[in-house]
């Protein structure tokens, strides 16, 4: 006789816990072929305040750290996610429906972009600050400061490696975000919510919504209390993306706009990436005599 | 107040009798009550009514050693205009600051009709000597307070001396009297994390009625637990079975952990459940409470605007 299956019903991550939906939605989950593989959480709108308020609430701390400390924790995901490679491959494979060996390459891609933007955490500033000339008496120095709290639509297609291509640059340098997973391919980003709760990332740091972005891309777009939204996830659909830039200008969000298409998330990622989502401050300070 | 009620107060054994006749509370029963009734979804309209309604409904409140009266003076303006971008938004009951802050407060409030509450009897521990406490209070409505929050000797109440308790806040109340005849109102705090039972708060509640006062409130804000769900339904049974045994109507007041606009509304649905709609007044009802005010605020908005709103647009305090 064969063991019966585990049905899985898989919840939010907010705040560092795994709640259920607010609204006690879910929603089945099909693999590539179109067989059900799970039930994951339809997030609503109250799901996207509750992670406001908690990235917000984490966001003091995390932007505290030093860039060195936080370049060692996103490291920490790294190892952590590298510890789970085959769960990864296998969530790989049934979302986007590619052969292990490709599913494998791009798990390694996912680990590798964690490395490198963990190694850019202490060493960007330095590139995008520094000091600058001025005519007078003064030291003029700038430094890049994260903008806040960051709602990412996370891309459609790529579930892991675009995920983390997403997140990694926003956490990295000192913001806290909600991330709207892929709606037809969450599992990836469910599993990186377990990465990420075993993991030394403080809670609220990074909040994973699972469902359509239909629910919680509107609320995350107009929330005063949100400061930046990235709509890569809207790859491709101008007029959703125009609508939430729009519900964006209430508060004068940074917004990353919505590319045509889908990026090639394996090409290594530029610095534009992690500047993104940083404000430049200056300060004068005068020379003494 | 009827035959009955005076009687009960008429000497120490007869008070001690008539409390402790007093029903039992059933506690696992209190508690299940209020969580049921904290069930209630109050959505569109009626939470419009119940924001509005609670924003009218609080005192507040800044009773720290750190309190300057630029806080108070910014406080008191918070009071008069909530959310000073929307002329739609209703000021609230109260101000609650210290006796030494009265005037200050009052003095930004001028003739509108927003309460100056001061918080006195060497608030918040009641240790002090009755002279002391009285001073404390005659102090606060001099200054010119309108409602005196006192705190009742806990530590003579769990010892089982009523008589005391209730000699306090009979002089106390005296001493809210202003030179011209009128009176301060008089709210009397239990303290109801250190009462222990239930039991004690019915009590507590009875002795302060039979005494004058005309609120109960829950705690100061200093002891954890400060206002619980059932213990404020306990004080609403108290209020309601005293007006009913021909008593005067006594206002409730939880004071300390009610901080988001949720926790407002269950209580607003205890208090039309338990003690009925008479209560849902500020003139009996207040919430004391200082962050509950920004809550309410972002709940509202977000009802006006339907986008949620952030902390960064309301002040600090």
């Amino acid at each position: 006789m064969s063991r019966i299956d585990v049905r899985k019903t898989h919840k939010l991550f907010i705040g560092g816990a795994f709640p259920r939906s607010e609204s006690g939605h879910s929603y089945p989950v099909h693999d590539a072929k179109g067989a059900f593989v799970a039930n994951a959480a339809l997030a609503s709108r109250k799901d996207a305040r509750d992670a406001v308020a908690a990235a917000r609430k984490a966001f003091g701390g995390w932007a505290g750290r030093t860039a060195y400390n936080r370049g060692q924790v996103v490291y920490r995901i790294a190892e952590v996610m590298e510890d789970r490679k085959p769960q990864f491959v296998d969530a790989v494979t049934m979302s986007e429906g590619v052969g292990k060996a490709v599913a494998g390459r791009t798990v390694d891609a996912a680990i590798d972009r964690l490395v490198w933007y963990a190694g850019w955490a202490d060493k960007y500033a330095q590139v995008v600050g520094g000091g600058n000339p001025v005519s007078g008496p003064f030291f003029n120095l700038s430094s890049p400061e994260p903008t806040g709290v960051v709602a990412v639509l996370a891309p459609q297609g790529s579930s892991l490696l675009g995920l983390v291509s997403v997140v990694a640059p926003v956490i990295v340098t000192g913001n806290t975000c909600v991330v709207a997973a892929s709606a037809d391919r969450p599992l990836p980003a469910v599993t990186v919510a377990e990465v990420l709760a075993t993991s030394d990332v403080p809670g609220g740091v990074v909040n994973i919504l699972t469902g359509s972005l239909d629910r919680t891309a509107p609320t995350l777009a107009s929330h005063m209390d949100v400061n930046a939204v990235d709509l890569v996830g809207l790859a491709g659909d101008p007029q959703t993306a125009a609508a939430l830039e729009e519900a964006a200008a209430d508060n004068l969000k940074r917004v990353r706009r919505a590319p045509a298409a889908e990026p090639d998330w394996t090409q290594e990622p530029g610095l534009d990436s992690l500047t993104a989502f940083t404000e430049t401050k200056t300060v004068w300070h005068p020379i003494g005599i | 107040m009827t035959a009955g009620l005076n009687d009960a107060a008429a000497s120490e054994s007869s008070l001690r009798q008539f409390l402790h006749g007093l029903p039992g509370v059933d506690q696992v029963g209190a508690d299940q009550r209020a969580a049921s009734l904290a069930t209630r979804s109050i959505k569109t309209s009626a939470k419009e009514f119940a924001i509005d309604l609670a924003i009218r409904m609080v005192d507040l409140t800044t009773l720290e050693g750190q309190d300057t009266a630029g806080k108070v003076r910014a406080l008191a303006s918070k009071a008069i205009h909530p959310d000073p971008a929307d002329p739609s938004c209703p000021s609230v009951a109260a101000v609650c600051v210290y006796p030494d802050m009265v005037a200050t407060a009052r003095e930004v409030l001028g003739d509108r009709p927003i309460n100056v509450a001061s918080v006195a009897t060497a608030f918040p521990s009641g240790r002090a000597a009755l002279d002391i406490k009285l001073a404390d209070t005659t102090d606060a409505v001099e200054a010119g307070a309108d409602e005196i929050d006192m705190v009742i000797d806990r530590g003579a109440f769990l010892t089982g001396r009523y008589q005391q308790v209730y000699d306090e806040i009979v002089a106390v109340k005296e001493a809210c009297r202003r030179a011209d005849g009128s009176r301060a109102h008089l709210k009397v705090i239990f303290e109801t994390g250190e009462l222990q039972t239930y039991d004690n708060v019915r009590r507590a509640s009875w002795l302060a009625m039979l005494a004058g006062a005309d609120f109960i409130k829950t705690s100061t804000g200093k002891v954890q637990p400060a206002a619980t769900l059932p213990v404020t339904m306990v004080m609403l049974e108290a209020v309601r079975d005293f007006r009913d045994a021909g008593g005067a109507m006594v206002g409730v007041k939880p004071a300390g952990g009610i901080r988001t606009t949720k926790d407002a509304i269950k209580y607003l649905v205890v208090v039309n459940e338990v003690a009925g709609p008479d209560w849902l007044d500020p003139d009996w009802f207040r919430f004391g409470a200082s962050t509950l005010l920004n809550d309410l605020l972002m709940q509202r908005t977000k009802l006006r605007t339907g986008r949620y709103s952030g902390p960064d647009y309301f002040t600090l305090d």
